[in-house]
């Protein structure tokens, strides 16, 4: 049985593609309400374990159990009925969709219509630059609306658990800012959320504990504070090349 | 005047059918990446459903329906037993794969049944014609155009409104992240398959009514055409595979009308003629988009 509130928890998961083992070893885990976030420089094996957990790519090793229950190996849609989301690297909003049908897919494993309806207005409430575009196709909106888009459209399955692949990338400085300025809010809400980023300083800000990957591994972890002060992130950072 | 509208009738009704066949294909290459070689047998089979089923004394219209409703249910069957064991396999083997079924559908229609034509007989009604203001239509070309503006508008509606014809679009865009939406996989498929045997079911009947008999090769060069039709329009693009239909069959129905005698033997060469112009020009086809950015 998983420790009291833990939400999920990636034991010893390995992720190979052919011959390459992209994840060696990580082991992480993530409690109800927290910010966790998991750093690591390009190619470090962040987005592997992410893909691995939502059953995109194959688990080689390990366990991935949430709620108590391992589901690594199981489809996505079936993951995502259960109650875990991901919002991918690069936003993948349905550019040929509108703003309003993105939400609506978004929100294809609920039945409950107007519990649907309550998180879709929760939602243009917290981004209501998407109510604005409600109509307009998703691939005519800029990086940062895009982006918004992808997490809302996430949020519309009303996860118990939510992980953001680097929410923050080719985005602009301040836009980036109010990006994750939104995820607090999510979080303030009630929404736990796995945090992969390559912007430290600011996903440590924000976070409530960290990881740090290196070729495959987990190398360090700690509440954000001690990793924000301490110099080992970018040791390890370094260590990686 | 009156023949140049007599021809866009007829262009309009051919182009209905190419239409229907093209969105077919689409459907399933929009989301499985595959081009279904054996679609066109999915018309053959229900032109072998209707013969049966007229040979056992069932009425015309409701031959029909079991015709359209053998196709669709084939459709749903070959993607079951042929497609999704090797659906991740490259793309390559699946278009093997439906060679394939498409081969061994010729032989058993050959060897069970026949490899002569059988003759469906249409209704009396059906061979007429109904006089419009001086013109005269065949019942044929009006029930073309009225079944396929039915089912164009009918697919648009569950396309736009419904979760899973949504899904389908995001599918064709995107499948990995349609699964995470937590839209089922096989649900996907099985229904862009559903919809493609069923379009190549009406198309089947509206072909049989022209033709009125069925033979084992019955489905190959409609759904040449049909593939022409769907790279014309843009390979993935939906309305594009529509509109490669009609332009398709408006070429068609051109040349035979205002070619000189000497040159029609040479009309399907100039069919494929201008198409090659056509996608020289575009050679996204006329609706595809250029390969996005990943």
């Amino acid at each position: 049985m998983s420790e009291q509130g833990t939400l999920l928890a990636i034991e010893g998961l390995a992720v190979r593609y052919g011959a390459i083992e992209a994840v060696t070893n990580a082991s992480l885990e993530v409690r109800e309400g927290e910010i966790v976030t998991l750093l690591g420089a390009n190619g470090a094996g962040k987005s592997s374990i992410l893909n691995a957990v939502m059953g995109l790519v194959p688990v080689a090793q390990g366990r991935v159990v949430f709620e108590g229950e391992d589901v690594a190996g199981q489809p996505p849609e079936r993951i995502v009925r259960r109650g875990m989301t991901l919002c991918p690297e690069g936003r993948h909003v349905f550019s040929n969709l509108t703003v309003s049908e993105n939400l609506k897919i978004g929100a294809a494993s609920r039945r409950d219509k107007s519990q649907t309806a309550a998180t879709r207005a929760d939602m243009l409430a917290l981004f209501p630059i998407l109510e604005e575009r409600r109509d307009q196709l998703a691939g005519t909106l800029s990086g940062g609306e895009q982006q918004m888009l992808a997490i809302a459209r996430a949020m519309m399955s009303q996860p118990k658990i939510v992980l953001l692949d680097e929410p923050s990338l080719g985005l602009a400085p301040q836009i980036v800012d109010t990006i994750f300025e939104l995820i607090v809010r999510l979080r303030d809400r009630g929404a736990t959320i796995l945090l992969v980023e390559q912007n430290v300083d600011l996903a440590l800000e924000i976070a409530d504990r960290g990881y740090v990957l290196a070729t495959g591994a987990i190398v360090l972890s700690g509440p954000a504070s001690d990793l924000r002060n301490s110099g080992d992130v970018e040791r390890a950072y370094m260590g990686s090349h | 005047m009156e023949i140049f509208v007599q021809q866009f009738i007829n262009a309009l009704a051919l182009g209905g059918t190419y239409a229907l066949l093209a969105l077919g294909l689409a459907m399933v290459f929009s989301v499985l990446g595959l081009i279904n070689f054996a679609h066109g047998e999915l018309m053959t089979i229900t032109g072998y459903a209707m013969f049966f089923a007229i040979g056992a004394g069932i009425p015309f219209p409701i031959a029909v329906i079991i015709g359209i409703g053998a196709a669709t249910l084939a459709a749903i069957l070959m993607e079951r037993i042929a497609f999704r064991p090797v659906r991740d396999a490259n793309t390559a083997t699946m278009l093997l794969t439906s060679f394939a079924v498409s081969t061994i559908l010729h032989m058993l229609f050959q060897n069970l049944i026949s490899a002569r034509p059988k003759a469906i007989p249409v209704p009396d009604w059906m061979i007429g014609a109904i006089n419009l203001g001086g013109l005269s239509i065949g019942v044929i070309q009006v029930m073309s155009i009225t079944a396929t503006t039915l089912l164009l508008l009918a697919l648009t509606i569950f396309l736009r409104r419904s979760i899973l014809g949504i899904a389908m679009r995001a599918a064709s865009l995107d499948f990995p992240v349609t699964r995470l939406m937590g839209i089922n996989a096989n649900a996907v498929i099985a229904t862009a398959f559903g919809i493609s045997g069923l379009l190549a079911g009406v198309a089947g009947v509206l072909w049989l009514a022209q033709r009125g008999s069925v033979d084992p090769l019955m489905g190959f060069l409609p759904v040449l055409k049909a593939f022409i039709a769907v790279v014309l329009g843009g390979l993935g693009s939906l309305p594009g595979a529509v509109l490669g239909g009609f332009v398709l069959a408006f070429i068609e129905v051109s040349l035979r009308a205002f070619l000189p005698d000497d040159w029609l033997p040479f009309r399907e060469s100039i069919t494929l003629t201008l198409v090659i112009i056509l996608l020289l020009v575009r050679p996204e086809g006329l609706l595809g988009r250029k390969e996005a950015v990943r």
